[in-house]
Parts: C-alpha cells; sequence; structure tokens
C-alpha cells in the first residue's frame, strides 16, 4: 500500500524549539489508543523523552560499538600501508623510528587498515560509543533511547542501531537531533515523513529554511508545525504560505505549558482538548502524506 | 640539531604560522650548516588529524625541537612521547626565531 | 581571549546571551559556531569582506563505465553504503563515510573518490568589530571540521587586527561539533534553563568540560519558570564546584530584541535583564 505511513521523524533546525514535547505527546496519545508503535530517541547527545515518559519500564541495554584497530607489533614490519590507507590520520607512524600508534580518537572504525596489512599484524577490539535502552510501555509500545557515552564525536552509530531496534513495529516515531548535521541528516534520511517544529522568530524562521533547504535534496515530504505561538511575528506564516507548506498544528505560547514542562509533565495527560488535538495531529500527518506521495 | 617553526610563507622573512598542525609551510633550521628549507606542510588540508600528521611529518626530517604558536593535545602528547622539545613563540619572524639558536 | 557560549539543551536563549556579551564590548571577534543554526548574521547583518571553501571531507562515487557490478566493495564497506540494485552498484551518499577503502580494493579501479567542498565559512564586519559564521552545505556533514575553521579563522582575524576578545556563540549538544568549540578556550559559559531536560543535558555539558579542565560557569536563563527545579540547578552546581554566574528571569523583551534584530542589551539597555547581563559578563572577564 502506497499511502501506509511507517516512520515519522518530529525534527527541527533550531534547538529548544519544542520537538521533544511534541513527540512524547503524540507517543503517549497513540500508545494510550493502544496502537502497535515506538518512539526513538535520536538525539542521542542528549536524549529527554524518558524524563517525560516515566511510566515505561526498562526492558533492555544494549552497548553499541566501534571496532578499532590493535597494532601487534611482534608480526609488524613497518611497512606502513595501513597508516597510507586511513584516510582519518588515525595511524601514527615513524617508518626509521619504527614508531606505530593508533590514535583511537580519530579513527571511524572502517577496517581499511586491517585490509591493507599483509602480516595479520592488526586484530580488533570493541570501543564503547554508547548505549541502546528499551522501555516497554505496553507489549505493542516501547521508547527506544539512544545515548551516547559522553566524550564520544559521533553519535550516528548510536542513533542508527536504535532506529534499527525500531523495526519490528507498525508505527514509529523518531525524536530527532537538532541542526542539519550528520545525526539529523542519519535520522531523517529512514523516514517516510518529517515533522518540522518550530517557533515564530526570525531565528526559528532562519533554521526552518536550512533545514527545508536539506529536506528537499533528500526528497523527503514535510510539515511544519510551531510552537510558542504569539510570541514573536509573523512572517513565518507568509513563508509557510508563499512556498505551499502544511501548517500541520499550532500550539500557543503559555506559560503554563512551559512550567508544566519544565517538571516533566505531558500536557496530554494533564488536559482532555491537547490529547484530542495531538490524536488529530496524527491524522493530520498521515493525510499529508497521502497527499505526497501521490 | 634540526628545529621546525611553523611559518606562514617560504622565506626567512615570513610571519610564523599560528597554527601548528594546519601552518602553511614548516621552516626547518639545521643549526650545524645554518641553513634553512621551508617545506610545505603536508597535514595543512587534512579532514581531521592535521596535529598528528604534521609531528608524524616533522619526526621524519629529524627535528628534535618545533616552535609553535600553540599545540593541540594530540600533537603535544605525541611530541612528548617522541622527545621533541616544544617552543613557544608568537609573531615573530623566522629569521628572528632563528636568531636565537 | 575566547569565551564559549554553549548550552547542552538548545533553545535555553544562548545565542540571545552570545550576542548580549558581543555588543557589550567596543570590539570582539565574535564566531557563530553554531553552524547548523548559525543565526548570529541575522541579528548583525555583517559585511561579508572573505568568503572561504572548506573541504569537509571525501565521498566515494562509481564509475558506472568501469564498474561490473561484481559487488566486491559492498562486502568490505562498513557503513552500509554501497547497494545493489538490478545489476547496478552503486553508492548512497548520506551513509558514504570516505574512508575510500572501497576504492582502494575494487578490482576494476571503478570508484572514484570526490572532495566535498560545498560548505563555506565567512568573515565580515559588524557594528562591534568582525565576525566569522560557517554554512554548511546540506548533505555534507562534518560540522565539527567547519567549526574548527571559524574558530582558526577568527584567532586570525583577531590576531590581524589587534582585537582582544573573541566570544564564540556555540552548538548545541555534546558531540563533535561542541566538543571543537570549546576545546583550547579561556572560559567556558553554560546557559541552561530550570527544566528537567536542562538539568539532565547540564550534566552531560558539565561532564564535558570537566573532563577537558576548562574554566566553566553557568547561567541559569528562565530561571523563574520554574523556581524549585533553578534551586536544584545552583544545588548540584555547588556541589560540582562549578560556578552559577548569574541568573536570568524569563523576559519577553528578549524575544522582542530579537525580531527587531537587536541584542537585548542595545534594544533595552536600561532594562533590568541587560544590567544583570552586562553583571555577568563583567564577572566573566574578571574571572578569566
Amino acid at each position: 500500500m502506497r499511502n501506509l505511513i511507517v516512520k515519522i521523524a518530529i525534527a527541527s533546525g533550531k534547538g529548544g524549539t519544542g520537538k521533544t514535547f511534541i513527540s512524547t505527546n503524540l507517543f503517549n496519545v497513540l500508545q494510550k489508543q493502544e496502537m502497535n508503535l515506538a518512539l526513538v530517541d535520536c538525539d542521542a547527545e542528549e536524549p529527554n523523552a524518558k524524563l517525560f515518559l516515566t511510566e515505561g519500564k526498562l526492558k533492555n541495554t544494549y552497548e553499541v560499538n566501534q571496532k578499532v584497530p590493535v597494532v601487534d607489533e611482534s608480526k609488524c614490519t613497518y611497512c606502513g600501508k595501513c597508516a597510507e590507507y586511513c584516510n582519518y590520520n588515525a595511524i601514527f607512524f615513524l617508518k626509521e623510528a619504527k614508531v606505530i600508534n593508533v590514535l583511537e580518537d580519530l579513527c571511524h572504525g572502517c577496517g581499511a587498515c586491517s585490509v591493507a596489512c599483509s602480516y595479520s599484524a592488526i586484530s580488533e577490539k570493541n570501543n564503547l560509543l554508547g548505549y541502546v535502552n528499551t522501555f516497554e510501555f505496553s507489549p505493542k509500545s516501547a521508547l527506544i533511547e539512544a545515548r551516547i557515552k559522553v566524550g564520544v564525536y559521533s553519535s550516528v552509530n548510536v542513533i542508527k542501531a536504535a532506529i534499527k531496534k525500531a523495526s519490528d513495529f507498525n508505527l514509529v516515531l523518531f525524536d530527532a537531533p537538532p541542526g542539519t548535521g550528520c545525526p539529523f541528516i542519519q535520522t531523517v534520511v529512514q523516514a517516510d515523513y518529517v515533522v518540522l517544529v518550530t517557533e515564530p522568530t526570525p531565528y526559528g524562521l532562519s533554521d526552518l529554511k536550512q533545514s527545508i533547504e536539506t529536506l528537499k535534496g533528500m526528497n523527503k515530504s514535510y510539515g511544519v508545525i510551531i510552537n510558542k505561538a504569539g510570541l514573536g511575528d509573523e512572517k513565518i506564516y507568509d513563508y509557510l504560505n508563499k512556498e505551499n507548506i502544511p501548517l500541520l498544528m499550532s500550539v500557543p505560547f503559555d506559560k503554563n505549558i512551559a512550567v508544566s514542562y519544565s517538571k516533566g509533565e505531558l500536557l496530554t495527560d494533564l488536559n482532555s482538548e491537547w490529547e484530542e488535538k495531538f490524536s488529530q495531529l496524527y491524522n493530520t500527518i498521515r493525510e499529508e502524506y497521502g497527499n505526497s506521495s501521490n | 640539531m634540526k628545529i621546525a617553526i611553523t611559518s606562514e610563507r617560504n622565506s626567512l622573512e615570513s610571519k610564523m604560522d599560528t597554527r601548528f598542525g594546519r601552518c602553511a609551510f614548516f621552516a626547518i633550521y639545521d643549526t650545524e650548516t645554518q641553513t634553512t628549507d621551508f617545506i610545505p606542510n603536508p597535514a595543512k588540508d587534512s579532514s581531521e588529524g592535521a596535529g598528528p600528521k604534521a609531528v608524524e611529518f616533522i619526526a621524519s626530517k629529524g627535528v628534535s625541537k618545533v616552535v609553535a604558536s600553540e599545540f593541540g593535545g594530540k600533537a603535544k602528547s605525541l611530541l612528548d612521547k617522541l622527545q621533541i622539545e616544544m617552543l613557544h613563540e608568537k609573531d615573530k619572524s623566522i629569521a628572528e626565531v632563528i636568531q636565537q639558536f | 581571549m575566547e569565551i564559549a557560549v554553549i548550552s547542552g539543551k538548545g533553545g535555553t536563549g544562548k545565542s540571545s546571551i552570545s550576542a548580549a556579551f558581543a555588543t557589550l564590548q567596543k570590539e570582539v571577534v565574535l564566531a557563530d559556531c553554531d553552524v547548523d543554526a548559525a543565526n548570529l548574521y541575522l541579528l548583525f547583518n555583517p559585511v561579508c569582506e572573505e568568503e572561504q571553501i572548506v573541504i569537509s571531507g571525501q565521498k566515494a562515487v562509481i564509475n558506472q563505465d568501469k564498474c561490473i557490478a561484481c559487488g566486491e566493495c559492498i562486502d568490505y564497506c562498513r557503513f552500509d553504503a554501497i547497494i545493489k540494485k538490478d545489476d547496478k552498484v552503486s553508492i548512497v551518499e548520506t551513509f558514504c563515510d570516505g574512508c575510500l577503502l572501497c576504492s582502494r580494493i575494487c578490482p576494476q579501479d571503478a570508484i572514484d573518490i570526490i572532495d566535498e567542498d560545498k560548505s563555506r565559512i565567512y568573515a565580515g564586519s559588524f557594528k562591534n568589530g568582525k565576525m566569522v559564521y560557517g554554512r554548511l552545505a546540506p548533505g555534507e556533514e562534518n560540522t565539527g571540521k567547519i567549526v574548527s575553521k571559524v574558530r582558526e579563522k577568527a584567532k586570525q582575524i583577531a590576531k590581524e587586527f589587534g582585537i582582544k576578545t573573541i566570544i564564540i556563540d556555540g552548538p548545541p549538544g555534546i558531540g563533535c561539533s561542541a566538543i571543537s568549540a570549546i576545546i583550547g578556550v579561556d572560559s567556558v559559559v553554560v546557559v541552561t534553563e530550570p527544566t528537567l531536560s536542562g538539568l539532565h543535558d547540564l550534566k552531560r555539558t558539565l561532564e564535558i568540560t570537566t573532563s577537558s579542565n576548562l574554566q566553566t560557569s553557568v547561567i541559569i536563563n528562565k530561571c523563574d519558570i520554574n523556581p524549585e527545579m533553578s534551586s536544584k540547578i545552583e544545588a548540584y552546581c555547588n556541589q560540582k564546584h562549578i560556578e552559577v554566574i548569574g541568573k536570568l528571569p524569563f523576559e519577553p523583551l528578549v524575544v522582542e530584541a530579537m525580531v527587531k534584530c537587536q541584542s537585548i542589551t542595545d534594544f533595552a539597555p536600561d532594562a533590568e535583564i541587560s544590567k544583570l547581563i552586562g553583571n555577568i559578563y563583567s564577572k566573566i572577564r574578571a574571572t578569566t
């Protein structure tokens, strides 16, 4: 079936626009309707969804590792081919002085050095990059959290592993990392539809444009949610109109919402009107996706 | 003894380059022959790991001292390991640095 | 002196605060290292004087004239970036990490390597000095590299024009771009907010700054949204011996200033909030 939506990414160029607010509330509402779904928290540098979705029980934790080379100097002939193959400058090599050092921080785990070595002097060990934690809400629904170990440079492998874990669910929501760099791209590339959460300020608009430029290049369909509406100015609405971008929902700026968010409360638990609105949001996304893929 | 100095261009009048790993040239001064070679830094455009790559390069030239404005963490620990002495200078020309040796 | 303003969590008001810092100083180099969401140029509208190409990495491309679709490269690629469909092998650009292994092992020599050269950094002037900012080309991903380039350029300009202070507006998160923005700076200011997520993210951010031995202080922004959480954050910082250098209330004028494309301290110099920010900035300068 063509318009069956499976993966929805909730993203934002600018941080702090309320991407986690939207994704946790959407998950909460659909989960209560006993849908078969997972929310993947792909903001692995700063995963926050669990702070709001407190009812989930930790079911399992899975370690994500990267391979890094180990050089056996008793077998090494100091030919230097591994250092030549490494495109990340991760093998420090001095031929005459017979010095060979693996700089683990720079290694991307591509395995080129092992292929280069003709003397079986390179083996590999695992370096911990982070964790994928699965929290179960019901037999049919789970929060899957990607969390990098502090100090690890790239979150991409941990994000990919978390998304893979969610492949058996009928519907998957991604809470995407902010920005438009690698973590963002690696998340949205796997989505059928992208929901961009923004705020009506000049920063919000500028970042929205940058996200949209990136998504256009990736041929993704997308819609926008405006959070903190009433704050800032109207320019963002003109832009959406002009570009014919669907406005999926609008959440007013309200200090009460901000306060309940700060405590880690879910708006859809506190207020039945919002429960209904988020339920409607899912239908709107489905319709928009259906229209865009026809 | 050979000394490596980061350099913006390839003449004795050039200023020191503020960067170590991504400096444009290394001036390699030989205290015995009192001559200076200017060699483009092969690590200059590395995506990552320019520091270590630059250390690798100057070590292969057999220098025992290196003069720069600052050193990154990775470069520092490698230079320490290889017992290449790090000297800090700022804003000087290559000729001015050489005078000290 | 390099002062970096960062925040683990996005949207805490980091850019508004770095903008205020930059305009409190007569002459400054402002380095916008939040390259995924470079916003300060909107505020200051700098006159661009220099554009520099950044080679952010490399990517592999299959030369279909030479490729015999043997698929050997697929087995070697650890990034799942090579796929075979209808007897045609191709590389998924998004997944390619640029390790070049495929091009090295290809028996037909059918894989070319191209530079990713669409990202840029810009340098220019604004009313309080010089400004450097980056632009990540859509699809090019090496943010850490661009951040380093922006900082490098900022230092070079500071030296050239004899400017003493560099203010860095850092990216959110704790990954490569955030680390690249703070490594080696003289002072790091972490802007947080009194929310559960704010505290969670602050803890992770402080782990990074302490393990890198950086002089660090914390600003709690919008502290009145949840005073209880605000106290919790203060207690946490005290316990970790990190100074909470200031607390700022939620102030709608900040958004108004943003809409008018001004820093808060320029827009409303006499407002309480501007005075508070001014005090914080003086303290940071005094302790650095």
